[in-house]
């Protein structure tokens, strides 16, 4: 999407090839960002399920992954947010039963690295 | 072989879409355009057709099925008049800018208020600036060809774009004239089948229809609209030329009456012109060089060519059937803007009659002609026929 098509090139009636949005780096619209600490993190799906933007992955795990009270959790787990997509809204925070995901200003976020 | 049938106007649109077979109707009863809808629900009913009808509870849910239908990739008709028009008015707007094929008869009617449920344009006069096509019928025999013109233009690659068919209400859509409807295999023939090059229920080549479009898009989807606009009329001439073959006649942008030598000319649109020309042919009679134009395709407007009709005639008066309040009527406008170009342009006056399916008669219309004969018009002026003091 870096130039911009005129109105020959263009799909007939605003039509999108598919999965477009992929193209699409919806990041930069964050404000803050959600910090996840995985030792806090029992990978109940809340966050998953609740982000709007599809923004945190999943994976299958057979060996499993250390997490809340140092137990492994096996089967699906959730991965690092997706920080290209991810708009900063604070869902998963305001839904993660175990507190596991804290919001952060993204101006402390890329000071502190 | 073709059939004479006794029909009204809003019959014969049902025979042409019994011939087209759409996949889908869905349409929300309104006067006059119930019959329509009526008539062709026998149809499915009688298993004469394959559509499928979908039952809404408004005319606004019936453009939006109608929307999905022609997105999904089938052929799909509505058929709406007045207050239905209105109310159905967002989604109709959308229609040409997401490119669907929809044909829609409108059988006009005033628009409220006071509500009324007689003739006249105001409800399609106000869907002129949002890209349908748009093609006037005099009478029922000519409402019934244009919805065969209509589907072909609307699919044509080149175009897709929906478009309205339109008729007097109760005048033409509840009269019941002979008919002649064409031998269903030359018709079928002609009309063929909606051959979408993409549709949503193509699983296997998903795309995306109605995003959002921001500033830096909208614009040149729009332009893209302007264009598909600007193939119609080349595109209804050859199709004019094709359905010519099954009819034996011919499809202009707009019927020339005795216009030629004509030392005043009225400009109407549908049932009214029927009577001018009854007028033009008594006035000729007596010695008086009169003639008519009659526009069928209204959108898009053939300024060029009604200049080219029009460059010779020292008068012309326009009727509108409607008003655009605090600017010329609708159609004296479109003719004002024709003639533009000329040096020398002919003398105007703008005439409103009909309101609400207020009568005109002939004798009205021959005021009138007498009054552009005698050249005392004034083209900044509209006048009013058959209107109270």
């Amino acid at each position: 999407m870096t130039e911009k098509k005129g109105w020959k090139d263009l799909m007939r009636g605003a039509d999108l090839p598919p999965a477009s949005s992929l193209e699409y780096k919806t990041g930069s619209w964050r404000t803050s960002r959600p910090v996840w600490d995985p030792d806090k993190c029992t990978h109940c799906m809340f966050c998953v399920a609740y982000c709007p933007d599809m923004a945190i992955s999943i994976v299958k795990s057979e060996e499993g992954v250390k997490g809340f009270n140092g137990r492994i959790y096996k089967g699906t787990v959730r991965l690092e947010t997706d920080l290209d997509f991810c708009k900063g809204c604070g869902i998963c925070v305001h839904e993660c039963p175990t507190h596991a995901i804290e919001m952060i200003r993204e101006e402390e976020a890329t000071s502190s690295k | 072989m073709s059939t004479w049938k006794p029909l009204s106007g809003t019959q014969a649109v049902a025979e042409a879409m019994r011939q087209i077979n759409p996949d889908v109707v869905v349409a929300y009863p309104i006067t006059p355009q119930t019959p329509i809808v009526e008539f062709f629900a026998q149809y499915v009913a009688n298993g004469i057709v394959d559509t499928e009808t979908i039952p809404v509870e408004s005319e606004h849910s019936a453009m939006s099925a109608t929307v999905g239908a022609a997105a999904a990739g089938a052929r799909v008709m509505c058929a709406t008049a007045s207050q239905g028009l209105a109310l159905m008015w967002e989604v109709v707007a959308a229609v040409p800018g997401l490119r669907l094929p929809i044909v829609m008869p409108v059988v006009n009617r005033a628009l409220s208020a006071p509500i009324n449920i007689h003739c006249d344009h105001s409800d399609t006069m106000g869907a002129t600036t949002i890209g349908w096509i748009q093609i006037f019928s005099e009478n029922g025999q000519e409402a019934y060809e244009n919805m065969l013109l209509a589907i072909r233009l609307a699919e044509h690659p080149d175009i897709l774009l929906p478009a309205m068919v339109m008729q007097d209400g109760f005048i033409t859509g509840h009269s019941v004239e002979n008919v002649e409807i064409f031998d269903d295999d030359k018709v079928k023939a002609f009309v063929g089948e909606r051959n979408p090059d993409r549709y949503l229920l193509d699983t296997e080549h998903p795309y995306t229809i109605g995003p959002l479009a921001l500033p830096d898009y909208y614009f040149e989807i729009k332009r893209q609209q302007e264009e598909a606009m600007r193939q119609v009329k080349k595109i209804y001439l050859e199709t004019g030329k094709e359905l010519s073959k099954i009819t034996g006649k011919e499809y202009p942008y707009f019927e020339s009456y005795k216009l030629d030598d004509a030392d005043a000319a009225i400009v109407v649109l549908s049932s009214t012109a029927g009577t001018a020309k009854d007028t033009v042919d008594k006035m000729r009679a007596e010695g008086k060089k009169v003639g008519l134009l009659k526009p069928k395709l209204f959108r898009p407007f053939p300024y060029k060519e009604v200049r080219t009709a029009l460059k010779d005639i020292p008068v012309v008066g326009v009727l509108d059937r409607s008003m655009a309040f605090g600017a010329y009527a609708p159609v004296y406008a479109e003719i004002k803007n024709a003639l533009f170009e000329l040096d020398k342009r002919p003398k105007l006056q703008s005439y409103v009659f009909g309101l609400g399916g207020k009568d005109i008669f002939k004798s009205d219309i021959e005021k009138a002609f007498n009054e552009l004969l005698s050249g005392e018009v004034n083209s900044e002026e509209e006048r009013y026929i058959g209107l109270r003091g």
